[in-house]
């Protein structure tokens, strides 16, 4: 291994180990129904909820994927909104 | 490449923790996962055969198809504040195409909403997929279309019918949800009891809820009638006049 690409594997492990412990966070505000609720519930009836087998939750991922779902799902509504209700609509549709 | 795309891959399947707003992974016990698949699916499956009959004799149909399915996936994956609460939830959104595309459609688009959001958005579930299908599909959408049909019967103005398919549905959903949990869950509890309890304690975030999602149900049918009526009437929503 080349010197340095040995020290910037040691620094990548350095940096890992000196990563500051997470701190004890506060309860999040907004939780979800599945949270107060569901998985409350479960887990108080002998059941936990256990990770998700494509876990996308890690970091901003799940932001990005929810804002391109929602702009892929607004997308699709919006363009066959428009074939029905603007390019679909006829002079004479009046009011019923 | 190919290295850092399997290293991608592999990362996605570390655990972490997941906020889903269905029925998270793994709650539900594997025969009871099992049952709720076998419940749903001949829903889904008339569904895709209603698709396939509606599709040949209304052109508008698939267009239709794609504003409400396409909405039942947003707003099932939208979680809305509600502060009186303190906590969020989603509207269902299936009383509304329960409505419109039929309610065996409208079972297939809650299945391929809630596939996409297990799959892709850690939303809900794959072991638990039959069960929000069961719930969020089929009760929601019968729901949704059975209280729309009622309030037609009792001859209520357009924007009431549709208020009420949409609490309908919302309420509906959640408590085919707080019956999945309490027949799987139960124990040595009785099942009305655990049922009761987990039904009582969606109602302070989902009572405002229902009554947006009716509100908002309504008024699209409104707009639709408003522009264009035509639709409304050649799928058998408005035979007569309507206030």
């Amino acid at each position: 291994m080349k010197p340095q690409r040995r020290l910037l594997s040691l620094f990548f492990v350095f940096t890992l180990f000196c990563a500051p412990a997470p701190a004890q966070e506060p309860p999040a505000k907004w939780p979800g129904v599945d949270e107060t609720v569901v998985e409350r519930f479960a887990s108080e009836l002998g059941r936990e909820a256990r990770d998700p087998y494509i876990n996308t939750d890690q970091g901003d991922l799940l932001l990005f994927l929810f804002a391109l779902a929602g702009a892929a799902g607004g997308f699709v509504m919006g363009y066959c909104w428009h074939k029905i209700f603007v390019a679909g609509r006829k002079p004479d549709d009046k009011e019923h | 490449m190919k290295r850092n795309l399997l290293l991608s891959a592999l990362l996605l399947l570390l655990p972490a923790p997941a906020l889903a707003m269905h029925i998270s992974e793994g709650i539900l016990p594997a025969g009871w996962a099992l049952f709720w698949f076998a419940a749903a699916l001949p829903f889904v499956a008339l569904g895709i055969r209603q698709i396939q009959a509606r599709k040949q004799l209304d052109p508008s149909y698939i267009p239709l198809l794609g504003i409400f399915g396409a909405a039942v996936f947003v707003f099932s994956c939208f979680p809305i504040p509600v502060p009186v609460a303190g906590s969020t939830a989603h509207p269902a959104g299936t009383g509304l195409s329960a409505m419109v595309l039929g309610p065996f459609a409208s079972c297939v688009i809650a299945f391929i909403s809630l596939l996409l959001q297990a799959l892709f958005l850690a939303h809900g579930g794959l072991t638990t997929l039959g069960g929000n299908t069961f719930s969020m599909g089929v009760l929601g959408s019968f729901g949704g279309f059975f209280a729309f049909r009622l309030g037609r019967l009792l001859r209520l103005p357009l924007f009431w019918c549709g208020f009420l398919a949409g609490v309908a549905a919302d309420l509906l959903t959640y408590f085919g949800t707080s019956l999945e949990m309490a027949l799987a869950l139960h124990g040595d509890l009785p099942v009305l009891s655990v049922l009761g309890q987990i039904f009582l304690a969606f109602m302070p975030t989902q009572i405002p809820l229902c009554l947006l999602e009716g509100a908002v149900t309504g008024g699209i049918l409104v707009y639709v009638r408003k522009v264009r009526p035509d639709i409304l009437k050649r799928l058998g929503l408005l035979k007569e006049a309507v206030a």
